[in-house]
């Protein structure tokens, strides 16, 4: 047992405070915004250029004009604000943002991060995510605890080219939950029906008691 | 007047090979796709494009990587085109890879006479290495430049006839700062209305940054239709 994508994307929206702005990356952190628990008012930033973003629109009522940063079509809310990206990034560069909830390949025990590029294999690029994680204040990273070969993706070191150093804050993974601190990471929580001897096992970094 | 029937009469005298444009748009959200169009049409080569994305593979910037007139892209995010990764892994394409906020703000910055500016952005990353490393209150920065282009294209909404610009919703992303950018701005818009129909203290873009304006037709595809069911 463990947690799915959406109970990962669950147990991320719990990282979320009242009134925050906040910004989701592309994939289980999408996810995040189903999953906004009650009372709490939090406002999307969509980094090519949009604060308050809503969710999809219905069939049939699509603007081609009014996309998130995954480049789906989205809807805006009475509060929506429209900018262009310069703004946008100063917004993200200058610590307006509280958090960042973001995908990625590989974590290292010193916070340090790689989701954006395969040498040789995948070229896709960084997008925002090096200025999301040099900006905002603080990053939570969703992802799963091992490749599909089993092998830890929490790493002492990250083999793969980073996108930010030391810029990690807490990590969710199908296994559970770990905070950056000084020496390693600590484990803050185990998945449902995951024991702490299986999270230890599946995990590369130093964990500090 | 700025006015001009075609994109391709917009571009007039301003394209030669070797040149550097840069092109407003998200994705395929608020791209110049009629310009696009018109400098593929006109075979001009060597180009090294600043624009966030690439297009897809039929549409947008990609139609220029089709024909090969494109040597150089500086972009953040080229993932949504094969024919693309395909050029480069080959080493027939040169790609610049800029974090997405650095390109918008070299852009700012360099139509703003900043010729350089300071970012945490990409601190020890292979996107720091050979740029000057400075502490500012006990943190580290490095260099990046503004960014000078010989052209923007962009595509706004609307253009009143003096080249005042407004955008429609996230349509507006790279193209202001794109705009800004150039030597010489051509921007395409879905209407050019007459002095006075547009809010002074709406316009999103003033017409000082925008030299030439043609109107035209946009196909405006959606790269990611995604939908929600009905209650």
């Amino acid at each position: 047992m463990a947690w799915d994508r959406n109970q990962m994307a669950a147990r991320a929206a719990r990282e979320l405070q009242d009134g925050w702005y906040v910004n989701l990356g592309i994939g289980i952190p999408t996810l995040v915004s189903n999953y906004i628990p009650e009372g709490i008012t939090v406002t999307l930033q969509s980094e090519n250029g949009m604060l308050g973003m809503g969710p999809f629109p219905h069939d049939g009522e699509e603007d081609a004009d009014l996309i998130n940063a995954g480049k789906q079509t989205i809807t805006e809310l009475p509060q929506t604000a429209f900018f262009d990206s310069a703004q946008s990034f100063a917004m993200i560069r200058g610590g307006k943002i509280a958090m960042a909830i973001l995908g990625a390949m590989e974590v290292s025990e010193k916070g340090d991060l790689a989701n954006w590029m395969i040498p040789g294999k995948l070229v896709k690029g960084m997008g925002g995510a090096m200025d999301l994680v040099a900006g905002v204040g603080r990053v939570v990273v969703v992802m799963d605890h091992t490749n599909k070969a089993g092998e830890s993706k929490v790493l002492k070191e990250c083999i793969l080219p980073l996108t930010g150093k030391r810029v990690v804050d807490r990590i969710i993974t199908n296994l559970g939950v770990l905070d950056v601190v000084p020496g390693g990471l600590k484990i803050v929580e185990c998945a449902d029906g995951v024991r702490e001897t299986e999270l230890r096992a599946a995990t590369e970094a130093t964990i500090v008691e | 007047m700025k006015t001009y029937d075609t994109a391709q009469e917009s571009l007039q005298g301003l394209l030669f090979d070797g040149m550097t444009i840069a092109a407003g748009g998200f994705g395929l959200c608020g791209i110049p796709e009629l310009l696009i169009a018109a400098i593929r049409d006109a075979g001009t080569k060597n180009l090294t494009v600043a624009s966030n994305n690439a297009g897809v593979d039929d549409f947008g910037l990609g139609i220029l990587l089709h024909t090969r007139q494109i040597r150089k892209m500086i972009s953040s995010y080229v993932g949504e085109n094969a024919e693309f990764m395909r050029q480069y892994l080959a080493g027939e394409l040169e790609l610049e890879f800029n974090p997405q906020g650095t390109l918008a703000e070299r852009m700012r910055a360099g139509g703003a006479g900043i010729p350089g500016f300071y970012t945490k952005t990409g601190v020890g990353t292979v996107i720091a290495e050979g740029k000057e490393h400075k502490e500012f209150d006990g943190e580290t920065y490095i260099l990046e430049r503004g960014l000078i282009a010989d052209l923007s294209i962009v595509k706004a909404w609307k253009a009143d006839t003096s080249g005042n610009l407004v955008f429609r919703k996230t349509a507006r992303n790279f193209n202001p700062p794109a705009a800004t950018c150039g030597k010489i701005c051509v921007a395409e818009v879905e209407e050019i209305v007459p002095l006075g129909s547009l809010d002074p203290d709406g316009i999103h873009l003033p017409g000082i940054y925008v030299h030439r304006i043609v109107q035209g037709q946009h196909e405006k595809r959606i790269e990611q239709r995604t939908v929600r069911r009905r209650a």
